[in-house]
């Protein structure tokens, strides 16, 4: 069995160094064919610009657009300095002409390379996970966690980060050097939507998978924990379902993409104009979307939260969620417990929170009213929320940052949704964390493994229930409580929140913690 | 009751010295700081810097967590609210003039003075105790021995099935090192466990791959030329190759350095309901302390609990503020703790043995994991105590239930509200009480929750 593991581990290795390189796999030859087809054709006069491209061969893309951007971009200056506003190209053509001038083995044996750099990683990944645990009993799993490399921020950790963040930036900002990458999945892609992959369907895929995956490593390592395994089997269906086989059906039917358990302001453009206006242009289908969507923000946050505090999307139905509680898992202790990570955290999720209302404000008066120059402002707006929250915070830091600190950095410090839903948690709701008595000793388990980075512990050694907007309920402090002290329930409100609790079995006096 | 002026010291600025910094100690300064503003209040400790939770030791062994996760409040706690540390070893107490001698800093006077120096690990007094290899496990430093002593090693040996002892083992299998277990009595932690739970718990210990050796007990300990710990001898005569020993037989309170002085000791520190000693304006709490008299119906004079800590330290430091000092009355017992992966939970009184007039219901999960035992008069039907093991029992519920003298039928017909077990898992109340309807030819039975009760868990 150890053998089957170490070989699934090399598998994984071996292909996760082969998916590295693919990206440098071939040349790249752009052709006057190519570029019409690719181009609009009211940009048809960069077909002119490009023409010294065509028929050269780049032995690498990093060359390849390097060239194309020198091209492109002179055209665009060339019109600025005209003052031909009208006429400059904001589309992005890097990723599609990239993508369609490659040639070489990827393309040629798009199989093969599928199977090497995408199946046999998960293949291994699967042999490493499925004997994990196999001669134990059920129980907890946390030994020699602060010996590991990967799992307390040593080389393997930091080397997992770093690996992490320059995916998240290249795939942000320069997706057009994964194009080869996108070959490979294009089957799949055409064949749930019809059309070939964008840098954004090899993300879901990968996304999708590692839930799936690391999904499966959670039924190995909370066997004999019910409520574990049920929510673990709920961020895979949802994530599979609803983030990524129904949006991907959506565009087959030609609908806009959309993920119908996304919530604003976590889905930040659901009230974009352009988002509106999708929605608005598909019939029945695209209204539902619209009112739904609605409905959730303003009916299915305070009530699923009144009932079960913010766990139900949080730790049960979330697509950040759900890679936090899978790939994430193995980081879940790295979250600063400290008083001061708990200041910043309230400034900062509360800040993003206000920003995504301010800026959806301005979207939604602009939208009606439709003057300039709030249009402006909003597409400002719009950028810069992009850029810095959902791009940069809630993908570069919220994944890269796993392994420095923790699985919910995202969820923690910038959600604006988890910041709705925790005001609700808060102060309205039946959800809490029942401290069981005496029983606690102070051992720290709970707070060690809150990956909200709650103190738990605080709360418990002074039997005071445990009521913090921030806590996602996922249940890892009662699993790793050895005293049996710690319990999440949706009870009545009242007894709910004790500021001054007194500790039971001392019958001598009463001393308020 | 005793008035405040005849309890204790009192006077605006006066200096309250507390020698330990365990759950009983700084209870005891929190409790103190609540109503006392004023007071100068002053831990020492040799062991550590600041608190940590003994009780999570083995955790950082295991690499489950690190020292920082074990302390209770972190470090700007202290400062906060005022409390002076002092990490070094009290070497001398003169009672007369209130001055204590510590070994590395210069002395300090004291107005108050609060002994709660834990224990020490029990020694059995046999050949080859000495022997490098050969340790107990109780603080710091016995954490950092043992981390060096069983470093690349592949075989170890735990002598005493307690608490400890257990930890021991679970500690050293976290670690792939093959471990043989010696326990005197006929089941683990015979003492307190009666046989059934005592059995399951043997059945896990060997589930976990523990060489577990029932009534057995060490006859000596054989080392080599160079002192290291080379074999145990059994008191059956077998002898065992082994590399470290873990001598687990129990603690005694850690009152060496208070010997051949003014305060008067026993085992422990001698005191009366109050802390008081035979020394005014020197209390002891926790470990080290022995009351002359018991503290309440079947309890112990010394009680080495984390539990038994913290109330003691509450209750003193209550006393110190207060007009009126009271006597410490403990409530129903409680406990806890963790087999490997078997999780336990004691309420009130479930003696190990048979007892004349105490009758017991016990049920045990086909699975052999999962047991639970209720306790009860034989003549009036109250309520006793619990045990469980495998699920978890509300703290609160057994509380209420044995203060109040429940009737066991009373108790059956609500058990649903004592269970604690997180959500989804498997609930054990249906089958406990059909069991118990069984053996007592009762139909108690409890009312099924609506499907709305189920949804949301609540009624409306």
């Amino acid at each position: 069995m150890k053998y089957l593991q170490y070989l699934g581990l090399a598998l994984f290795v071996g292909g996760l160094v082969l998916f590295s390189l693919v990206p440098f796999i071939g040349e790249f030859t752009l052709s006057r064919e190519i570029a019409q087809e690719k181009l609009k054709p009211e940009h048809s006069e960069l077909l002119k610009q490009l023409s010294p491209m065509y028929g050269v061969t780049y032995p690498n893309q990093v060359a390849f657009v390097s060239d194309f951007n020198d091209y492109f971009n002179a055209y665009n200056e060339e019109l600025k300095a005209e003052e031909k506003w009208d006429e400059v190209i904001y589309e992005d053509y890097a990723f599609s002409l990239t993508k369609a001038s490659g040639h070489g083995p990827v393309q040629e044996y798009t199989v093969l390379f599928f199977v090497a750099a995408l199946l046999l990683p998960i293949l291994g990944a699967l042999m490493y996970i499925l004997p994990l645990h196999r001669k134990e009993p059920p129980g907890i799993k946390n030994d020699g966690i602060y010996f590991s490399s990967m799992k307390n921020r040593g080389w393997l950790g930091i080397l997992t980060g770093a690996y992490l963040i320059a995916f998240y930036v290249i795939l942000y900002w320069y997706a057009e050097y994964l194009t080869n990458l996108t070959v490979l999945v294009d089957g799949i892609s055409k064949f749930l939507s019809g059309q070939p992959a964008s840098q954004w369907f090899l993300y879901g895929l990968l996304y999708t998978l590692a839930i799936l995956v690391m999904g499966i490593r959670m039924f190995r390592r909370y066997r004999g924990n019910p409520y574990q395994i049920i929510r673990t089997y709920s961020v895979m269906f949802f994530q599979l379902a609803f983030a990524f086989i129904i949006p991907e059906i959506l565009v087959l039917l030609n609908m806009p993409w959309h993920d119908f358990k996304n919530i604003w302001p976590l889905d930040y453009d659901f009230f974009f104009d352009y988002r509106i206006e999708g929605m608005l242009g598909s019939g029945s289908l695209g209204m539902f979307m619209l009112v739904w969507g609605i409905i959730l923000i303003i009916l299915g946050v305070p009530l699923f939260t009144y009932f079960y505090g913010k766990r139900w999307y949080c730790s049960w139905v979330c697509g950040c969620g759900g890679l936090a509680e899978t790939l994430g898992d193995p980081f879940r202790h790295l979250s600063d417990k400290s008083l001061k990570a708990w200041k910043i955290e309230r400034y900062m999720v509360h800040g993003v929170l206000v920003f995504a209302v301010v800026m959806t404000g301005f979207t939604i008066w602009n939208y009606f009213s439709g003057f300039g120059l709030l249009g402006d402002a909003t597409g400002m707006l719009h950028q810069w929320y992009g850029f810095l929250i959902g791009a940069a915070f809630a993908g570069v830091v919220g994944t890269g940052f796993y392994p420095f600190m923790g699985n919910r950095v995202w969820c923690r410090f910038g959600c604006p949704l988890a910041a709705y839903l925790g005001i609700v948690q808060r102060f309205k709701s039946r959800f809490r964390i029942t401290t069981n008595g005496g029983q606690c000793i102070s051992c720290g388990n709970c707070s060690t493994y809150c990956e909200m980075g709650i103190d738990v512990k605080w709360y418990a050694q002074r039997g005071q229930h445990i009521v913090r907007a921030s806590c996602v309920g996922c249940g890892i402090c009662s699993a790793v409580c050895p005293r049996g002290v710690l319990k999440l329930e949706n009870k009545g409100e009242k007894g709910r929140i004790n500021e001054h609790p007194i500790i039971i079995g001392n019958d001598s006096i009463k001393v308020e913690k | 009751m005793i008035e405040a002026n005849n309890y204790c010291h009192q006077s605006r600025d006066r200096h309250i010295v507390i020698i330990g910094n365990g759950i009983a100690g700084v209870t005891c300064a929190r409790t103190i700081r609540k109503k006392d503003h004023h007071a100068k209040i002053t831990l020492i400790s040799g062991e550590s810097a600041h608190f940590f939770s003994r009780t999570a030791l083995m955790y950082l062994y295991m690499g489950h967590m690190k020292y920082e996760n074990i302390k209770p409040y972190e470090d700007f706690f202290w400062q906060k609210n005022r409390f002076t540390l002092i990490q070094d070893w009290v070497t001398q107490i003169n009672y007369s003039e209130k001055r204590l001698f510590l070994d590395q800093s210069s002395p300090i006077s004291y107005d108050i003075l609060i002994v709660s120096t834990g224990s020490i690990p029990k020694k059995i007094g046999i050949e080859g105790e000495d022997l490098m290899g050969v340790q107990g496990f109780y603080g710091l430093q016995d954490l950092e021995k043992m981390e060096a002593k069983t470093r690349a090693i592949k075989h170890a040996t735990v002598v005493g099935g307690g608490l400890i002892g257990i930890e021991l083992c679970e500690m050293l299998r976290s670690r792939d090192i093959s471990v043989t277990f010696l326990v005197k009595d006929a089941h683990f932690w015979g003492s307190v466990l009666p046989e059934e739970e005592g059995m399951m718990a043997d059945r896990h210990i060997r589930e976990h791959g523990v060489d577990l050796r029932l009534n057995t007990s060490l006859e000596r300990i054989e080392g080599s030329s160079d002192g290291k710990v080379q074999n145990i001898i059994t008191d059956k005569n077998e002898t065992i190759s082994t590399q470290f020993v873990g001598m687990a037989i129990g603690v005694t309170p850690n009152v060496s350095f208070l010997k051949g002085g003014d305060l008067s000791l026993n085992d422990g520190v001698l005191i009366d309901s109050y802390f008081c000693t035979n020394i005014k304006d020197v209390f002891a709490i926790g470990d080290c302390a022995e009351f002359k008299e018991n503290p309440g119906v079947n309890r112990k004079n010394i009680e080495q609990v984390w539990y038994t800590g913290r109330m003691h330290g509450e209750t003193l430091g209550y006393n110190l503020t207060a007009d009126r000092a009271l006597p410490y009355k403990p409530g129903v017992w409680f406990n806890s703790a963790k087999f490997f992966d078997i999780e336990y939970q004691t309420y009130g009184f479930v003696p190990a043995a048979s007892r004349e007039g105490v009758h017991h219901f016990y049920w045990e999960h086909p699975g052999g994991k999962v047991g639970f035992r209720m306790t009860f008069d034989k003549h009036t039907q109250a309520l006793l105590g619990a045990n469980s093991m495998g699920m978890r029992l509300s703290h609160p519920f057994f509380d209420k239930a044995i203060k109040n003298g429940w009737k066991i039928n009373k108790v059956m017909s609500r058990l649903v509200e004592a269970d604690f077990d997180p959500e989804f898992f498997e609930s054990h109340i249906n089958e406990i009480l059909k069991a118990y309807n069984r053996r007592f030819g009762t139909q108690i039975s409890h009312q099924k929750p609506s499907f709305w009760q189920r949804l949301t868990g609540t009624s409306i």
